[in-house]
């Protein structure tokens, strides 16, 4: 920890605080996420990590508390401004138009342009697939066809396609939702070593995962939340499945470090 | 069977050609397919519209009346001019009057779909019933004759007219061809079948080549992850229900000078048409997937029964029966692909 301090973390949330009705599911929230690092957001359902996530990515306002990125205050008005700023979230969902194919997918919202007939604005579609190639090449991902629609894909190869998108826009943070929920085995370890690429280009991934195997195969530190607070922080080599599952669900009092 | 899906629609407009070329006297002819495309012309640039709109995942059920609201304004445009203005001038005004009255129902249609998230079913079915009233309001019921000369030859001449011995002439027939001669006449390419070709084109690079169409396909395959992209989303569906008013605004204004009137119920029979050419085109009725060949292949199948039944004398009554049968038959070969495909 004494080294991490000294230098400024790429994500800072400060007293976080998130209220829906009578309901606090968010309750001043401290956490830091620094480059090159792999944070697992672990608890059990109902714990407050989506809504933690959803304010870091601009989807919702938090009542109260700050967000800085590499130290600069930030408030994210939409999730667009979120992105803009560079923090790339991959929902469960991966939010990818099944009709279309990788590379349209990659650039969806931000497509470069080429002019066509002189006087008309058409999309670079060789621009899009090369570019998109390189990408994914860059991540050790291969995609046989570009050309295919996603609907054709496996779980594997979409969830690459979303991890692409976010990589080719130069995340500075990348938030990643179950990332492997609904994948076979082989699939989850394909994910998984994309975490690790990512991690050694320097990228941050604050991932929230319910398989705790998982988080151990690539957190470098676990956040532990219950009831929208922070219970614990752990070094992964410093913790055991057992003391998580003991944070998660209340079993003892809480270790401060 | 994957390609086989992708083509059927072109290998079932081939059977039917070879079909009623070989039982319909007079079906084979270059005076008949001409008749049929120009016939289909105001169905197909109908059906342009609707084609974006139903890969959005959307449905615009106004477009019979925002056709025949458009005529109506442009046929009551055209005959307050003066007599003496120039032919292209009443020709512009018509066509400015039409596609002003008939983008006002598409853009309402467009914001509240998008910004009251009512289902685009119910809207444009109400927006059906207002086009229609004040259609008629309008024109107090009745048809509005536009009895300009020259007009109707911009909605029925020919591009070329080919005469024995004089050869080719571009726009007119050869001058001194009159009376009897002019039977021997051929018109080459009917004027509306140019205009349909124009916006097909133009439609085609619309759908195909730009941004706007690109998240026409996005909106339709997964609207959410068109928000999520930053894809201006409403900004996009009004634009869509816009273009589909215009497309039937652009039908409406060439009834007008196809058959010299407007009239409130012209597009009456050509909207279910035209959303089964879409549809036969192989686009989804649940978004993300069609063509604009696809719908013109579709409009082409349409029109051929129509007119094959005719030649070969059976009662009309059957087309709308045949033209059910292949809708259907789409959505099986449809569904079929889907099947192939997981």
């Amino acid at each position: 920890m004494a080294e991490q301090t000294k230098r400024e973390p790429t994500l800072r949330v400060a007293g976080l605080t998130k209220r829906f009705g009578g309901l606090t599911a968010v309750d001043h929230m401290d956490m830091n996420v620094y480059a090159g690092e792999v944070v697992g957001l672990i608890g059990d359902n109902g714990a407050g990590k989506s809504t933690l996530i959803k304010m870091i990515s601009g989807v919702y306002r938090p009542d109260d508390g700050k967000i800085f990125l590499d130290g600069e205050e930030t408030t994210f008005v939409s999730p667009l401004e979120a992105r803009r700023l560079g923090v790339e979230t991959i929902y469960q969902d991966l939010a990818l138009c099944e009709n279309l194919d990788a590379s349209v997918n990659i650039f969806l919202g931000r497509e470069p342009m080429r002019r066509s007939l002189g006087f008309l604005k058409a999309v670079d579609r060789k621009l899009m697939l090369t570019e998109s190639q390189s990408v994914l090449d860059r991540l050790d991902i291969h995609i046989p066809n570009l050309r295919k629609p996603i609907r054709e894909m496996s779980g594997g190869q979409r969830q690459a396609v979303a991890i692409a998108r976010a990589v080719y826009w130069n995340a500075r943070l990348m938030i990643m939702d179950e990332p492997t929920a609904a994948l076979g085995v082989p699939e989850q370890r394909k994910v998984l070593h994309l975490v690790n690429t990512l991690r050694e280009q320097n990228v941050p991934v604050l991932i929230i995962s319910h398989n705790l195997q998982d988080v151990f195969a690539v957190a470098d530190r676990v956040v532990i939340m219950r009831r929208g607070n922070k219970v614990g922080e752990r070094r992964i080599e410093e913790t055991s499945i057992d003391e998580l599952v003991t944070l998660m669900v209340g079993g003892e009092l809480v270790r401060e470090e | 069977m994957r390609t086989l899906s992708r083509i059927w629609a072109w290998l079932f407009l081939l059977v039917l050609i070879i079909f009623f070329s070989l039982t319909g006297d007079g079906f084979f002819s270059l005076f008949n397919f001409q008749a049929v495309a120009a016939n289909v012309a105001i169905l197909l640039i109908m059906a342009l519209g609707q084609t974006f709109v139903i890969i959005a995942a959307g449905i615009d059920l106004s477009t019979g009346f925002v056709m025949g609201l458009a005529s109506v304004a442009g046929a009551l445009a055209m005959t307050s001019l003066p007599a003496d203005t120039p032919l292209p001038l009443i020709v512009l005004t018509g066509l400015a009057a039409g596609l002003f009255v008939g983008l006002i129902p598409g853009l309402i249609n467009g914001l509240i779909i998008a910004k009251l998230k009512v289902p685009p079913f119910i809207v444009t079915l109400g927006m059906f019933g207002i086009a229609r009233g004040i259609g008629f309001l309008m024109s107090e019921g009745m048809p509005i004759p536009v009895s300009i000369p020259g007009l109707g030859r911009v909605g029925n001449g020919y591009l070329f007219y080919h005469y024995p011995g004089s050869g080719f002439s571009f726009l007119q027939p050869p001058a001194g061809v009159t009376g009897v001669e002019l039977r021997q006449l051929t018109g080459i390419l009917p004027h509306p079948v140019t205009y349909a070709i124009i916006l097909v084109l133009a439609a085609h690079w619309l759908l195909k080549r730009s941004r706007f169409g690109l998240h026409t396909y996005a909106i339709g395959g997964n609207q959410e992850a068109a928000v999520r992209a930053g894809i201006p989303v409403d900004r996009r569906v009004i634009a869509l229900y816009m273009l589909s008013a215009g497309s039937a605004a652009l039908a409406g204004v060439l009834y007008n000078m196809r058959f010299t009137n407007g009239a409130a119920n012209s597009g009456e029979a050509l909207l279910l048409d035209s959303i089964a050419a879409v549809v036969i085109g192989g686009a989804s009725l649940f978004g993300g997937e069609g063509t604009i060949i696809g719908t013109v292949i579709g409009a082409l199948i349409i029109a051929v029964i129509q007119n094959g039944l005719v030649i070969l004398g059976i009662n009309p009554f059957w087309q709308f029966v045949a033209v059910g049968v292949v809708i259907i038959l789409a959505v099986l070969v449809d569904q079929a692909k889907e099947q192939v495909a997981e």
